[in-house]
C-alpha cells in the first residue's frame, strides 16, 4: 500500500473509532440537517493526524480516543472569580445546563435559549449562523474537531444580542466528574448596534470540545473573557469563530492555568470596512505535562481594518507553549493594520516555546508586523529587586507578572483585567519555586 | 558598621582574581569614599557586598554589626540593613515605581518582623521624600527607571534609600553620568540621611562628588586592594596628580 494511501486508511479508521460511540442528538428538521452536514464533513476531512502541518507542535491523540483519561476536580479555596460584580450567571455541570443554578435566562437588550430547546424548534433565525462560520472555516485549513463539535454538541447557548447591554452574561462550566467528555456549542449574534460582553469560566469537564460562533453585525461589539479552569488534569480543544460587519469590534482575552492540554482556535474574519478585531491570551504553565497551544487565523477581507494579536506565555518545569498565528490579507483589503506578537518566559531549560507566525498578503497598501520571541528571566532586574529586600520568589512572580501584563492590557474592562490578576497572583503563590 | 576582612573574590567563569585580600573597616555615623583607576575592583567589591552572582568568594569575610554578609542571600542582607546604589540602574518595564517600593519596604518589614506599611502611610512618605529629591508623581507611576533621563534614575536611588532606610549605604559611582545640578541634588539627599546610625562608602572615580559628600576617611584602591586611606586631602592628591604617584609610593 501507497504511503499516502495508508495515511489515509489510518485517519479513516481512527475518525470512525471517534464517531463510534456519538450519537446525532434529536432535533428540528433544519438542526437535523446541519447535524449531518457535519458528520459528513467530519468524515470528509478526517480527524487530524500527528504529521498534519497545523498539528506538528500538538499531539491531537488525546482528542481522538473514544475513551477519555480521568481528571479529577481541582479543589481550590479561592473566592470565586469577579464574585463582586453583577453578572447573569448560566452554568453547565460537565458539559450540561444547569437550571436550578443559572440565573432566569431573561436580560434586556438580548435573547437567550439553550441550545436543545433551538435545535427542538422546526425554524430558527440560529439556522443561519449554527454551523455556517465553522463551515466557513475549513476554506484555509481544515478544523475536523469543530466539525465534530457541530454534528454532535446537544448543549450550550444561542444569545441574540438586540441592544447595548451592560451586564455581562458569564457561562460557568462546572467540572465534577472524573470521566466527563463535554461537547458544547454556542452561538452568539449581535446586531447592529448592539453591545455585549461574554464571561466564560471553569474547566467545563475532563475532556472538553467546544465551539463558540460569533456573528458582529455593522457598528456591534462583541466582548468576550475567558478563563480556563485550572484542573490540572483536564483536556480541551477549543474555537473561536467571528464574523465582524462594518465599523464593528471583536475583543476577546483567555487566561489559561493548569490543564494538561488546551488547543485554542480562534477564526477571525473582517468582512466590512473599519472593522478592529483583538485577540489576546496569557497562559502561565508548570510541569512537563503541561501543553498549551493557541492557534489564530485572521482574514482581512475589508477596507481600513484593524487586527490584533497579542499572546504571552510563561512556562516552567519542562511546559511547552505553541503558537500559530497567521494574518491573510485579501486583495481588496486595503489600509489593513494587522499586528501580531507571541512572546514566552521560559524559567528554566527544560521548557520551550514553539512559535509559527505566518503572513500572506495579497493587498499593496498594508501595514503588517509580527514578532516572536522566547526568553528568560532578566537576571539584572532580579538582582535589583532583591537587593531591595525582595525575596527572590516574589521577585520572580513581580517580573512575570509585568511580562503578562501587555497582554492583560487587551481586557477592556479594569474590573474584568483586576480578577486575572487576582488569578495569577494566587497561581504564583501556589507555585512558589 | 561594617568590617572587610582579606577578602578574596575571582570571577564565577573564569580564573581570574579580582580582590586580592581587600581589609575595610567603615564606623557608623562615618562617610568612607573609596577611589582608584579603573578595573581596580571597586565595583565589584559593592557587587559582592550586596550578592549579586556571579563572583565567588575565595578567602576572607565582610560583617555588618558582627553578622557575616557572605552567607546570605541578596535580599537577608537588604533586610539586615545594606543597600546598594546602583551604578546602572536597571529598568524593569511592567513593574510601577511606586508598586516596586512598597514592596521593597514592605519584604524588608517583613523580613524584620516588623508590621506592613498600609497603602495610605506609604504614600504619605513616599510623596514628602520624593519632593526634596524633585521627583514628581508622574516619576512615581512610571515602570521602574523605564525611559528616566541618567539624573532621574540616580534620584530614583536615592529615593530607595530614603525609604528603605539602610545602616550601610554603598554608592557605586553615583556621579556618573550627573551634570552639576543633578549631583548637588543627589548629594543633598544622601547628606540629609547622614545620621550616626548610618554609615556610607562612596565609590568613585572623581574629587567633584566628595565636595558634595564630604568624606571622613578616603581610600585608594588599586588592583584588587586597598593600597592607601587618609584623610579627605587624600582625594584632593588624587585630583591634583592622578593616580601614577599614589601608585608609585606603594609599590
Amino acid at each position: 500500500m501507497a504511503g499516502s494511501a495508508k495515511m489515509l486508511q489510518i485517519r479513516q479508521d481512527v475518525t470512525d473509532a471517534r464517531l463510534a460511540p456519538l450519537t446525532v442528538p434529536a432535533g428540528g428538521a433544519w438542526a437535523t440537517e446541519a447535524r449531518s452536514a457535519a458528520v459528513a464533513r467530519v468524515q470528509a476531512m478526517g480527524l487530524p493526524h500527528g504529521r498534519d502541518e497545523y498539528w506538528k507542535f500538538t499531539k491531537p491523540d488525546s482528542f481522538l480516543s473514544p475513551d477519555i483519561a480521568p481528571a479529577a476536580a481541582f479543589d481550590t479555596d479561592e473566592a470565586p472569580l469577579w464574585a463582586d460584580m453583577d453578572r447573569l450567571k448560566i452554568v453547565f455541570v460537565d458539559g450540561v445546563f444547569d437550571a436550578g443554578a443559572s440565573d432566569d435566562l431573561s436580560l434586556e437588550g438580548m435573547e437567550i435559549e439553550r441550545l436543545a430547546d433551538v435545535t427542538a424548534k422546526d425554524i430558527h433565525w440560529a439556522k443561519d449562523l449554527f454551523g455556517v462560520l465553522e463551515t466557513n472555516s475549513h476554506n484555509a485549513v481544515p478544523r475536523p474537531f469543530a466539525a465534530l463539535n457541530t454534528a454532535f454538541a446537544s448543549d450550550g447557548v444561542v444569545i441574540r444580542v438586540t441592544g447595548k447591554v451592560s451586564k455581562p452574561v458569564n457561562l460557568i462550566y462546572l467540572h465534577k466528574s472524573e470521566v466527563s467528555d463535554a461537547i458544547l456549542h454556542s452561538c452568539i449574534k449581535v446586531e447592529e448596534g448592539a453591545e455585549m460582553t461574554l464571561l466564560e469560566t471553569g474547566a467545563a469537564a475532563a475532556r472538553l470540545n467546544k465551539v463558540l460562533e460569533v456573528e458582529i453585525c455593522d457598528h456591534a461589539s462583541f466582548h468576550h473573557v475567558r478563563v480556563q479552569g485550572r484542573d490540572h488534569e483536564r483536556r480541551a480543544v477549543t474555537g473561536i469563530f467571528t464574523r465582524l460587519g462594518t465599523e464593528s469590534t471583536f475583543k476577546s482575552f483567555t487566561l489559561t492555568m493548569n490543564g494538561v492540554m488546551t488547543r485554542n482556535e480562534c477564526v477571525i474574519e473582517l468582512t466590512g470596512d473599519d472593522a478592529n478585531a483583538t485577540i489576546g491570551g496569557a497562559c502561565v504553565g508548570d510541569g512537563k505535562d503541561f501543553h498549551h497551544d493557541d492557534t489564530v487565523f485572521i482574514t482581512h477581507d475589508a477596507v481600513n481594518c484593524e487586527s490584533r494579536q497579542v499572546f504571552k506565555k510563561v512556562l516552567r518545569n519542562g511546559a511547552t507553549g505553541v503558537f500559530q498565528g497567521k494574518i491573510l490579507v485579501k486583495p481588496d483589503a486595503q489600509k489593513t493594520d494587522g499586528y501580531q506578537i507571541s512572546q514566552a518566559l521560559l524559567l528554566d531549560d527544560d521548557s520551550q516555546f514553539l512559535a509559527k507566525p505566518e503572513l500572506e498578503i495579497y493587498a499593496d497598501d498594508v501595514a503588517c508586523s509580527h514578532g516572536s520571541t522566547t526568553g528568560a528571566i532578566d537576571e539584572e532586574a532580579l538582582f535589583y529587586l532583591q537587593s531591595r529586600g525582595v525575596p527572590k520568589a516574589e521577585a520572580t512572580a513581580l517580573l512575570v507578572l509585568a511580562f503578562l501584563a501587555e497582554a492583560l492590557e487587551e481586557i477592556e474592562n479594569p474590573a474584568l483585567a483586576e480578577g486575572i490578576l487576582e488569578r495569577l497572583e494566587g497561581w504564583f503563590v501556589r507555585h512558589a519555586a | 558598621m561594617l568590617e572587610i576582612k582579606d577578602l578574596h573574590v575571582k570571577l564565577e567563569e573564569e580564573d581570574k582574581q579580582i580582590l586580592k585580600g581587600v581589609n575595610l573597616t567603615v564606623e557608623a555615623g562615618k562617610v568612607h569614599a573609596i577611589m582608584g583607576p579603573n578595573g581596580s575592583g571597586k565595583s565589584t567589591l559593592s557587587y559582592v557586598l550586596s550578592g549579586k552572582g556571579g563572583y565567588e568568594v575565595t578567602g576572607g569575610s565582610a560583617t555588618l554589626e558582627g553578622v557575616e554578609l557572605l552567607d546570605m542571600e541578596a535580599e537577608e542582607r537588604a533586610a539586615a540593613g545594606l543597600f546598594l546604589a546602583f551604578q546602572y540602574p536597571v529598568e524593569i518595564p511592567g513593574v510601577g515605581n511606586m508598586t516596586f517600593l512598597r514592596t521593597a519596604v514592605n519584604a524588608q518589614r517583613k523580613a524584620r518582623g516588623e508590621a506592613e506599611m498600609s497603602a495610605g502611610e506609604f504614600l504619605k512618605v513616599v510623596r514628602e521624600k520624593a519632593k526634596s529629591l524633585k521627583i514628581d508623581a508622574e516619576m512615581l507611576k512610571r515602570p521602574v527607571n523605564v525611559g528616566f533621563s541618567g539624573g532621574e534614575k540616580k534620584r530614583n536611588e536615592i529615593l530607595q534609600m530614603a525609604m528603605l532606610e539602610p545602616k550601610m549605604c554603598i554608592l557605586d559611582e553615583t556621579d556618573s553620568g550627573l551634570d552639576v545640578d543633578a549631583m548637588k541634588l543627589v548629594a543633598d539627599g544622601v547628606n540629609a540621611l547622614r545620621a550616626d546610625g548610618r554609615a556610607f562608602l562612596v565609590i568613585t572615580h572623581y574629587q567633584r562628588l566628595l565636595d558634595h559628600i564630604k568624606p571622613d576617611v578616603v581610600h585608594i584602591m588599586a588592583d584588587g586592594r586597598i593600597v592607601k586611606t587618609g584623610g579627605p586631602e587624600l582625594a584632593l592628591e588624587v585630583e591634583n596628580n592622578g593616580y601614577a604617584d599614589i601608585l608609585a609610593e606603594v609599590a
